[in-house]
């Protein structure tokens, strides 16, 4: 074994373990939670001879015996009992009708003798309508748009178009909105906050700068829950904010902080606001500590030495400190759970409602899919915008 | 008529620590003057305070007749060059000299003539569009010399602006900056802590040291004619003997050394019989010869002889007193233990205040 091969090998293999943990616990659930938004196994699950007599019907023609007789055979075999649960629920939201066709004709087949031709249009007249059997077979395809549509508030019609669904069934989009709405209010928040604060901790020396800087730290150093239970009990009607206001007599009534939009954007806002500062922060350290004086002897007063000079330097560290912020406050999770009202929650929240809540894993994958698109749609148009920018006026 | 800049009574003190101690200090319009000294002398100082960085603790700072100690540094006018450049790294070479330009509200067109003039004057054309980053030393060094120089500041301040080059870079823009500053006429204000360039470059030299100016004069003045001994030590080298001044004549003295020869100099004014007196011989003033001479012959012997290229440097020994000598390339070698004897002219050896 030459040596350069040896050297690669000994590479790969102390890559390996990384690798296979990114591989584990990273791209198969990814590819897991993509796929399970794409595909659709709950009615050909559990009627596999029905999905291939229908396979080569063409949705026209009057039904055939070989169909009917497919699906007497998949109804007479034993089946779980769950799986045929989802598949009727599946076929219902198909057609509605379905629960009551479907638990009269498996109970009619589970009754007939078997071996015995049985023809469905005497158990059920619904069966020899086309409408039925074409319900049956769309709801067959492995792979669907249905959650990708229901994601985003849409749906086919019987005529297989896609359409909004009814208005007040369904909430993603205005969810997603919402989602998109209080990460740009955090973010914009944070470099309002952060970008000062930043300036102030760079051009501070000694003992000031170490406390500036251990301000933004030490909540970065404590558990997210632990800020966000604090901000719970701050933010109460008769917290220490509404007290401390009403003791120096601004307000007479509690302003209301909690359980609404202004409690998430105000806890969300500390706890993402070391994210903006320290990119921040660290780019200003290395602007050499002559070029404001610089500046000045060339004839710009302290405000313009701020705008063409630091700002423009200070630009690379807002950039990426929005897009930690923004990212990470899209995910946001607990803390809207816990100092937001019902109408503060955010995506998170109703993908966790699919994946734990109703064990609807296609809905939670389309969910995923739809924020991960969009997100990464934003961060590439982000990263065009944010390209060093150039001097405004030369 | 007044200076065209006066520093009156300058101090400045942080703290406890007195930087500046009543300085003063006149420059006349279209001098090139260096602020000579070792670092902490309150060279650099001066000039952030000529720049307006830093405010004066006391005194006053007068450009043309006004004063501009109170004045902020974005409206004095003044041109400064900083020893790492202090160039804009988002802004290329163009952007960098147009911006005093732009800060002026000089009109785009016209800032663009005169940011193009300026750029092909110091022969940068080529790389106008190029990011400070992208450029090597010498030609960050011309940018920030051009940005200094474009708006036509009444002073160019420069804060050891040649001390990160290389030394053949370093011979190169003196040339050039001399060049520059009789061309157009600037009057500049030079700190630096090289004797050397400043001696190459400036109309008159202000040595340093500990927050005063120790001596302030032409670089022949200042090399030939070192007014203290700090002078005299800081700029080149130099042998030093303690004496007593025995009898004087006009401007000529027979000064008796502690340890024992009696040597003729040329003394300053204020000098009479009776004064200590530290008597100062450049080396290269320094002769050997084999008899006594008429003056100044102090017997000697050789300890060391060592060729440096264009002068053999000799140390010699005896009378009680050390100092070194150098040579011509090709004056006859003398041998390690040779007996001979030291000699220099009374006119070219200075006598100063201990």
């Amino acid at each position: 074994m030459s040596v350069a091969l040896r050297a690669r090998l000994t590479a790969l293999g102390l890559i390996t373990p990384l690798v296979a943990f990114l591989v584990v616990f990273f791209f198969w659930p990814l590819a897991t939670m993509m796929m399970a938004s794409v595909t659709d196994g709950t009615v050909r699950g559990v009627m596999p001879e029905t999905a291939a007599a229908l396979s080569g019907w063409d949705g026209n023609t009057p039904p055939s015996p070989e169909m009917q007789q497919a699906l007497v055979a998949d109804l007479r075999k034993p089946v779980d009992q769950l799986a045929f649960g989802d598949a009727v629920r599946r076929l219902n939201s198909e057609l509605s009708g379905f629960r009551s066709l479907m638990s009269h004709t498996t109970s009619a087949v589970r009754d007939a003798p078997e071996g015995q031709a049985l023809d469905l249009a005497t158990v059920d007249p619904r069966w020899s309508e086309t409408k039925y059997w074409l319900a049956v077979k769309h709801a067959m395809p492995l792979y669907t748009d249905r959650y990708l549509l229901a994601a985003a508030d849409l749906e086919r019609d019987a005529a297989g178009n896609i359409a909004a669904v009814d208005a007040g069934a369904s909430a993603n989009r205005q969810i997603m909105l919402r989602t998109f709405l209080i990460a740009a209010t955090v973010t914009v928040l944070c470099a309002l906050i952060g970008l000062p604060y930043a300036l102030i901790a760079a051009s501070a020396t000694g003992w000031v700068r170490a406390l500036l800087l251990i301000a933004v730290l030490l909540p970065l150093w404590t558990s997210l829950l632990v800020r966000t239970a604090a901000w719970f009990i701050l933010l109460q009607n008769e917290g220490l904010i509404n007290e401390a206001l009403k003791a120096i007599g601004l307000i007479s009534e509690p302003l209301p902080l909690i359980f609404n939009r202004t409690g998430v954007v105000i806890a969300m806002t500390h706890v993402l606001l070391p994210f903006m500062v320290l990119p921040i922060y660290s780019g200003l350290l290395t602007i050499p500590a002559n070029l404001m004086p610089a500046a000045a002897s060339l004839g710009a007063s302290r405000l313009k030495a701020f705008r063409y000079v630091l700002l423009p330097l200070a630009f690379p560290g807002l950039m990426s400190g929005s897009l930690l912020v923004f990212m990470v406050a899209l995910g946001y999770y607990i803390t809207p759970a816990l100092v937001g009202g019902p109408n503060d929650q955010m995506i998170s929240s109703v993908i966790a409602f699919f994946a734990t809540g109703t064990a609807n894993w296609g809905m939670a994958g389309a969910l995923g899919l739809i924020l991960l698109a969009v997100t990464t749609v934003l961060y590439l148009v982000y990263g065009r915008l944010s390209r060093s920018p150039t001097m405004v006026g030369t | 008529m007044p200076a065209f800049i006066t520093l009156d009574r300058i101090s400045k003190a942080f703290g406890q620590l007195k930087v500046v101690d009543e300085l003063d200090l006149q420059i006349e319009k279209g001098e090139f003057v260096s602020l000579l000294g070792p670092s902490g002398s309150g060279k650099t100082t001066i000039l952030m305070m000529l720049a307006g960085f830093i405010e004066p603790t006391s005194g006053e700072i007068r450009l043309e007749n006004k004063r501009i100690d109170h004045l902020p540094a974005h409206r004095r006018n003044m041109g400064v060059v900083f020893q790492n450049y202090a160039l804009f790294p988002h802004m290329t070479v163009a952007e960098n000299v147009a911006f005093p330009l732009m800060m002026r509200g000089v009109s785009k067109a016209e800032a663009a003539e005169r940011v193009s003039r300026a750029i092909d004057m110091v022969k940068l054309g080529h790389i106008k569009d190029r990011k400070p980053a992208q450029l090597s030393g010498g030609q960050q060094q011309r940018v920030a010399l051009t940005r200094a120089l474009v708006f036509e500041p009444s002073v160019v301040l420069m804060d050891e602006p040649l001390g990160a080059l290389d030394k053949q870079l370093r011979e190169h823009m003196q040339f050039e900056l001399r060049e520059l500053h009789r061309r157009l006429e600037l009057t500049i204000v030079f700190v630096t802590h090289d004797q050397g360039e400043a001696l190459t470059m400036s109309d008159r030299i202000a040595v340093f040291n500990a927050g005063r100016i120790e001596q302030l004069a032409s670089p022949e003045a200042i090399y030939d004619r070192p007014n203290t001994r700090f002078v005299a030590e800081f700029i080149g080298e130099t042998n030093l003997f303690t004496g007593k001044v025995e009898a004087c004549e006009g401007r000529n003295a027979r000064i008796k050394l502690e340890s024992g020869p009696i040597v003729q100099a040329s003394i300053p004014t204020d000098f009479t019989a009776g004064n200590a007196a530290l008597v100062s011989v450049r080396p290269e003033r320094v002769r050997l010869a084999e008899q006594a001479g008429a003056d100044n012959s102090i017997q000697v012997k050789v300890l060391d002889t060592v060729y440096q290229g264009d002068h053999l440097r000799v140390r010699l020994a005896g009378s009680g007193i050390d100092l070194v000598a150098k040579l011509e390339r090709k004056a006859r070698p003398w041998p390690v233990g040779a007996e001979a004897f030291a000699t220099f002219e009374p006119d070219e050896c200075t006598v100063i205040r201990p």
